[in-house]
């Protein structure tokens, strides 16, 4: 029995420097495997592939390279130059500008980076749910445009009290993105199609509706032939939380409570333990009783308020007309924002910071040093290509390989607990012969 | 030809699956390796046929080394391997199943389907297999299915043949023709290496049995151990394999099916008119190979699956209309058959999988929000209480072993009130230790007056547990019997002979399984 404990304890030989050694290893193995050690690290080498193409488009640089072996000092101290200048403009046009005349401005880009993260966050969560609960939900672009829209209309169409307006168009968005989203909920529900597929055509429904309505009088309320809408009332507008100077509007405080909102819906209510159960095992939710098409529509109906809510916010807190290109790469976006947070409530709040703020600054850096906004959707794309494929993330920062035997901790704990009661047990009879 | 293996180590990580095994199978010997699920078997088997290659040790074939770097150079040096699920395509037909990745070619590769067919002819004539090469896999019986895995085997010229739990998916009445051609294989001098954990067939059809126990080799036995010794030194302690239970003190009926019948989504009658009544505090079996209507039986009564016709009662309610829900909530305790996917959700907590159906009843929840304290107290009470073997329970549930995993969904379904009991294989996948407490959990349920209907296709664990059993056959119930019925009986009845008939054809002839009963219990 004693040969058998030794070779079921990890921890036996060797003493404490071993064992030490091991934990050691593990922490390490853990933390790897955390993702967001993998998410950190896919921002570092997004940041070091953006200062390649920064350097490759760059025409100082370009112009050193011509007499690299010269002088090829020149050409490196170009290149620090040049990322040194782009990033640091990033940085000031995303966060804090010490370069700004007025204090005021030097804390404008960070109210910016707020302002540009309210949609992204509110759709980035209405995704997420969709993700945890197992349906990709592609039509964020559409449900935000049907948000948008409801919440344009009320807001110009309808003469109504301070308060009661504001409400009424934001509930009115996210009815919107409800009622689209709920499409293709109930389409899955009922017949099983893929959410996939629905959601994307819907997305071109929702342009083509919008277009649509802009060309219709009784719609846009403008009189005129500009495919515009009037202006939302002052009433209906989500409100400056700074006044002055910034455009930084209640939409934000919506964000928050948005975020609270779904990490309650997740991990504290009924439904949402329904909706993460559907989302892993479905069969093992059916068994225990949980009516899987009514959840699955609901999850695509709140997602799609969600999704709602965030083109209500961006329309009346920012935009405050209806335009063809109201959603922009919104939807598209806020599935990336929603990958990055790993989709989790608070996980996606700051990825949607970070992408606000990437867009933010990204301005500042085009207009201060030439670099082209479109390193941005470069970061972006690389960010998320390295999120989905962390074995790539750690072969670039050699990390151990998490699959790697023992698994995790359980496991581990396991197998010691195995060991322990095979200590406890009676020595078998070692040989059985008659 | 013989088989040596001289201290063959197969690690995952650090993870050692075989410790040092040293193991001889001499020509023409029928060799057990008898072990629980999870001992390292099917790792060893695997070494041997060249899928893993082993850290250290060397596998010797007549005594000349040999490295194998893939089944291909396996099958080459003479190691065929028939694996517990089968590896066939249903809609080839026999021949192209044999030829398959040695197809005979003819000039500029055209298969040869005559030289193909005359050899899978010539092997059957041989051994007597009474397969017919034209013949579609999916119209043949499963024991056929497993003939023509060892047809396939043989035609290329395997001496050594390895069976991977070979009788798990047999009648009784099969595996004696399984055991028959075993018999053949070994007068022609085919070495056979015959993996199970059930010890009956052991003592029945081995020459010799070596018993491995957490990837080592614990210990060799002749057949002529008893099983309490085998079994004993299988699991490394003391087991009872028979539990001790009062005879059933049946009330008046509690749960009951009338006329229940089932149609499959391709239109096919999978439950026939089945009728079932079960008393309070009575154990009833379904007994039957699987795929008889089992799996459809228990998913109709818990309502996964809609019944065309019949009532299901509980209690005086008809429950055939009700929800998963509303049944759940009338009293029904449900075990399922898959636990991995029907029983748990392997990324959620333990704690998330023991209120997994009470997710939105009292006392976890209010309806709207949870009660996480709450749901954590009760899950470390019963699990303490149903001896669940964890860190906390707040890690994953795929962080336990089977039998612990399977002893919270025990937990989960009788810590409540139930009013009757269901479970599908409750055993299946589980080691002896968790065998015996899963079976006197339920035989404890039964004594608290609680009707319970087990489905099982393990005979052992049928006369284990059972009052009554009905055997069921192609969706239909052949027939009741008493819990202490004659095992051959039970499988003639398992391959649809009427009752009385059954009784009848057991008595004059026994099966070797049968007959090895006899001696099992000295």
């Amino acid at each position: 029995m004693s040969t058998e404990k030794k070779n079921n304890d990890p921890a036996e030989p060797g003493g404490a420097l071993k064992e030490a050694e091991s934990r050691l290893h593990y922490a390490v193995r853990e933390l790897s495997q955390s993702s967001w050690v993998i998410t950190l690290l896919s921002v570092v080498v997004a940041l070091v592939v953006g200062a390649l193409l920064i350097l490759a488009t760059n025409p100082q640089v370009q112009s050193t390279m011509g007499y690299f072996f010269a002088q090829p000092g020149d050409f490196f101290l170009t290149s620090f130059e040049v990322i040194r200048d782009a990033y640091s403009a990033l940085f000031r046009g995303a966060v804090y500008d010490w370069q700004a005349a007025t204090p005021e401005r030097s804390i404008r880009p960070i109210t910016e980076t707020l302002v540009n993260a309210v949609p992204l966050i509110l759709a980035g969560l209405g995704i997420a749910i969709g993700f945890r609960s197992g349906m990709l939900n592609i039509g964020g672009q559409g449900q935000i445009i049907l948000g948008a829209t409801c919440a344009a209309f009320i807001g110009y169409a309808y003469q109504l009290p301070l308060g009661a307006h504001l409400l009424l168009a934001l509930v009115g968005g996210a009815l919107g993105g409800a009622i689209w989203g709920g499409i293709a909920g109930v389409l899955k529900a009922k017949t099983g199609a893929n959410e996939v597929i629905v959601t994307i055509m819907l997305n071109n429904i929702a342009l083509y509706l919008l277009a649509w309505l802009l060309r219709q009088q009784w719609f846009v309320q403008t009189g005129s032939n500009q495919p515009i809408s009037a202006p939302v009332e002052d009433s209906a507008r989500l409100f400056g939380l700074l006044g002055g100077g910034f455009r930084l509007h209640a939409g934000i405080l919506l964000a928050i409570a948005a975020t609270v909102f779904v990490w309650w819906l997740l991990e504290r209510s009924t439904l949402g333990f329904e909706f993460r159960a559907i989302g892993e095992n479905p069969e093992a939710a059916r068994t225990a009783g949980v009516n899987v098409p009514k959840a699955t529509a609901l999850v695509l109906i709140i997602g799609g308020g969600l999704c709602g809510l965030g083109g209500a916010a961006h329309l009346l807190g920012t935009e405050y007309r209806l335009g063809a290109g109201i959603a922009g790469t919104l939807g598209f976006d806020a599935i990336t924002v929603a990958l990055l947070g790993r989709s989790k409530p608070l996980g996606t709040f700051l990825a949607g910071v970070l992408f606000g703020g990437l867009r933010a600054g990204g301005v500042l850096m085009q207009a201060q040093t030439g670099t082209p906004i479109d390193i941005v959707l470069v970061l972006q794309s690389v960010i998320v290509l390295l999120i989905a494929a962390p074995p790539l993330v750690r072969a670039i920062f050699f990390l151990p390989n998490p699959d790697g035997k023992p698994r995790s901790t359980g496991r581990r704990r396991l197998r010691n607990q195995q060991a322990a009661e095979a200590a406890e047990q009676p020595t078998p009879t070692q040989e059985v012969s008659k | 030809m013989k088989l040596q293996l001289k201290g063959v180590t197969k690690r995952f990580g650090t993870f050692t699956a075989n410790d040092r095994i040293d193991l001889t199978v001499q020509p023409g010997e029928i060799h057990a390796l008898l072990g629980e699920n999870g001992a390292g078997k099917s790792t060893l088997m695997n070494t041997i046929y060249g899928l893993y290659s082993p850290e250290e040790g060397e596998i010797l074939l007549d005594d000349k080394r040999v490295t194998f770097n893939g089944p291909g150079d396996a099958v080459e040096a003479g190691i065929g391997m028939v694996h517990q699920h089968f590896m066939l395509i249903p809609v080839f037909s026999v021949t192209e199943s044999v030829m398959l990745g040695y197809e005979p070619t003819k000039t500029a590769g055209i298969i040869d389907f005559a030289e193909a067919r005359r050899r899978v002819q010539e092997i059957s004539a041989r051994f007597g297999f009474d397969v017919d090469p034209d013949a579609m896999i999916e119209d043949l019986p499963v024991g056929a299915q497993q003939r023509v895995e060892i047809i396939k085997a043989l035609s290329r010229d395997a001496r050594v043949l390895i069976l991977d739990e070979p009788t798990a998916v047999l009648t009784p009445q099969e595996t004696d023709e399984l055991i028959a051609i075993m018999r053949q294989l070994k007068e022609s001098g085919t070495s056979i290496v015959f993996i199970t954990h059930k010890l009956r067939e052991v003592r029945a059809i081995a020459d010799k049995i070596t018993v491995i126990r957490r990837g080592k080799i614990v210990g060799e036995a002749l057949p002529d151990s008893t099983e309490t010794e085998l079994a004993s030194l299988m699991v490394g302690r003391e087991v009872n394999l028979t539990t001790q239970k009062d005879p059933a003190e049946p009330g008046d009926v509690g749960f009951s099916v009338q006329d229940l019948t089932v149609v499959s989504r391709a239109g096919k009658v999978v439950l026939d008119n089945v009728s079932l009544d079960i008393a309070r505090g009575e154990i009833l079996c379904v007994a039957g190979v699987d795929g008889n209507g089992q799996t459809e039986l228990a998913e109709a009564i818990l309502g996964l699956r809609e019944a065309v016709d019949g009532t299901i009662t509980l209690d005086g309610t008809n429950l055939r209309r009700m929800s998963v829900k509303d049944r759940l909530n009338a009293g029904i305790g449900f075990v399922p058959e898959d636990r991995s996917t029907d029983g748990v959700i392997p990324a959620f907590s333990i704690t998330e999988n023991f209120v997994l159906d009470q997710y939105d009843q009292q006392p976890y929840s209010n309806g709207v929000a949870m009660k996480p304290s709450v749901m954590r107290e009760a899950a470390v009470e019963q699990t303490s209480r149903f001896d669940v073997r964890l860190g906390t329970v707040d890690d994953p549930i795929s962080t336990l072993s089977g039998g612990n995993q399977q002893k919270v969904v025990l937990a989960r379904e009788m810590s409540r009130d139930i009013r009757f009991f269901l479970a599908s294989q409750p055993t299946r996948g589980l080691d002896v230790g968790s065998i015996e407490f899963v079976h006197r959990t339920i035989i404890e349920e039964r004594d608290k007056g609680t009707p319970c209907l087990i489905v099982s296709t393990e005979l052992d664990e049928v006369s284990n547990l059972a009052d009554r059993i009905a055997v069921m056959y192609r969706g239909v119930v052949v027939g009741i019997v008493p819990g202490d019925t004659d095992r051959d009986v039970l499988g003639l009845m398992m391959a649809g002979v009427p009752v009385e008939e059954a009784y009848a054809q057991a008595k004059d002839h026994h099966t070797i399984l049968g007959g090895a009963d006899e001696g099992a219990q000295a």
